[in-house]
């Protein structure tokens, strides 16, 4: 598998992050309307709300749609949309995975890679 | 206010040239605003407004302003990717309505295929985009990002292979007649299907290719449109979204069009029924599926169906689209198809096409781009223009 690009962390997002290099997936929740959003930002993008708390997830998911994407001549990756149990999609790659055997629909589990910089990322895998 | 018959296009020209290793990419938009000039009769004082997108070159309109010397009271750089430059015939419309300006001048040029650009590998984004950080890591790509939409859209509608293979098999029908398209030989659908797959489920051949180029456009008053001796294309209407995840409660399977067509409609006080011919921005054979759904050509989840069985080629089907070839087989100048979607409603409009793909007695002609990426957030713009 050919490497990883790292997130370019910024102080907005940095909590974030280190949750993650933690081991921790959270989904920020916004305390003024209650509503969890992707990506994470300083300011609700429902209600402008800068009252925003990182939730831990559940870490579980469905697959929402995805592609198997070719790199180079002889490698390949997976690209998805997962909707989390928590309601928010984002973006992210399915690992660990026969990319042949992927449906829309199908229960994934997050799965924590290091990037190329050792800051871990969020994947996904079959659960 | 309208800007229903306030301004018309007077002035069309698309550069010829697929390949620019020899050329600055200054130098092509100079080219360009020289070939729409002439187009129309005008020379470059009559010029008081000028549009430019960038084009993702860093170059700014002031830059682009000196360099062209022009004299301007009105300027526009909107950026909204491949569909910017529809946004600026509608922006342009409503500065000359409000009389902010009499003749504007739009170019857009590029070199992306002398640059090595692709659209299978990540491109660059700027380092304050804010999304970023969430899709560089996962190596989203422009094909990856429309590839996303038509695995949806196959898995909610049915939508087949074989149906969006129909696009580009009507694209290349009309591409044998242009000498300057890039692809001019007619495929089958079976050869789409037998292309190499890039990002599932697109093949190279539901992609479009990758040129350097660029074209032009004049918008003016109508005091002026009437002074040309060129043949009058008035705008209608015009419409204008942009479409992203929305916090996260992402939808794929609506884009932009669907706000910005029936916004331009309205506007120009047509429906979809009444165009005879349509520009629709093929950067990918689901691009063009998603927004004939979208703009009311079919309902929705049943554009796989419309495209089918050569219902998109001239003479035979019942909606004719990219008469050139379009993106998928002529050229995408800087990556960005809009500016040449505009320009063969234009000639369709003027009775110019090639003879071979013109359509009869084509007064009402729809133009229609989606910019940026359909499955993360992208610029939708629509223009109906009318022959008089
Ligand atoms: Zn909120």
């Amino acid at each position: 598998m050919s490497k990883i690009a790292s997130p370019a962390v910024t102080a907005e997002t940095a909590q974030f992050w280190s949750r993650v290099n933690d081991g921790q997936l959270t989904v920020p929740q916004c305390k003024s309307c209650g509503k969890f959003h992707w990506y994470p930002r300083a300011n609700c993008p429902f209600c402008t709300s800068d009252s925003i708390e990182l939730k831990p997830a559940k870490g579980t998911g469905t697959i929402y749609t995805y592609s198997v994407s070719r790199r180079g001549k002889n490698d390949s990756y997976v690209i998805a949309y997962v909707t989390l149990d928590e309601g928010v999609t984002v973006m992210t790659n399915i690992v660990n995975a026969d990319a042949a055997k992927l449906a829309i629909g199908q229960k994934v589990r997050v799965a924590l890679v290091e990037s190329e910089n050792g800051q871990r990322v969020p994947m996904f895998e079959p659960a | 206010m309208t800007i229903k018959n306030r301004a018309f296009i007077v002035g069309a020209y698309e550069h010829p040239t697929r390949h620019a290793p020899d050329k600055s990419l200054v130098q092509l938009h100079a080219e360009v605003a020289i070939g729409a000039l002439a187009d129309a009769g005008l020379n470059k004082n009559d010029i008081d407004a000028y549009y430019f997108a960038g084009d993702a070159s860093g170059l700014s309109s002031m830059s682009m302003v000196d360099y062209l010397n022009l004299k301007v009271r009105h300027i526009d750089s909107t950026e909204a990717g491949g569909t910017s430059y529809l946004m600026h015939v509608g922006h342009a419309a409503q500065a000359i309505a409000a009389g902010k300006c009499n003749a504007a001048l739009i170019t857009l040029a590029g070199r992306p295929r002398s640059e090595g650009s692709s659209g299978a590998v990540p491109r660059a984004t700027g380092d304050a985009s804010p999304e970023a950080q969430w899709e560089v890591p996962f190596s989203a790509t422009t094909v990856n990002l429309y590839a996303m939409c038509a695995q949806r859209h196959m898995y909610e509608y049915g939508t087949t292979p074989e149906q969006l293979a129909w696009v580009k098999v009507a694209a290349s029908h009309h591409a044998k007649y242009n000498p300057h398209a890039m692809l001019k030989n007619v495929v089958t659908v079976d050869e789409v299907l037998g292309s190499p797959m890039v990002s599932s489920p697109l093949h190279r051949l539901d992609c479009c290719v990758v040129s350097d180029g660029g074209g032009a456009l004049i918008v003016a008053k109508p005091e002026i449109a009437a002074a040309l001796k060129r043949p009058k294309v008035a705008v209608l209407g015009a419409g204008e979204a942009i479409k992203g995840q929305s916090g996260g409660e992402i939808d794929l399977m609506t884009s932009g069009a669907a706000v910005a067509g029936p916004a331009a409609f309205a506007e120009a006080g047509v429906k979809p029924a009444d165009i005879k011919y349509a520009s629709i921005y093929d950067s990918f054979t689901i691009t063009v599926v998603m927004q004939l759904e979208d703009l009311g050509f079919c309902k929705k989840g049943e554009g796989g169906k419309f495209v089918a069985d050569g219902n998109l080629i001239s003479g035979t089907g019942k909606l004719p689209f990219n008469t050139d070839g379009g993106g998928l087989c002529s050229n995408h100048p800087s990556n960005r198809g809009g500016m040449t979607k505009i320009i063969e409603a234009v000639r369709q409009l003027r009775g110019e096409a090639h003879p071979a793909v013109q359509v009869k007695n084509c007064n009402l002609a729809l133009a229609q781009g989606t910019g940026g990426r359909l499955g993360s957030r992208h610029g939708s713009a629509t223009l109906i223009m009318e022959r008089q």
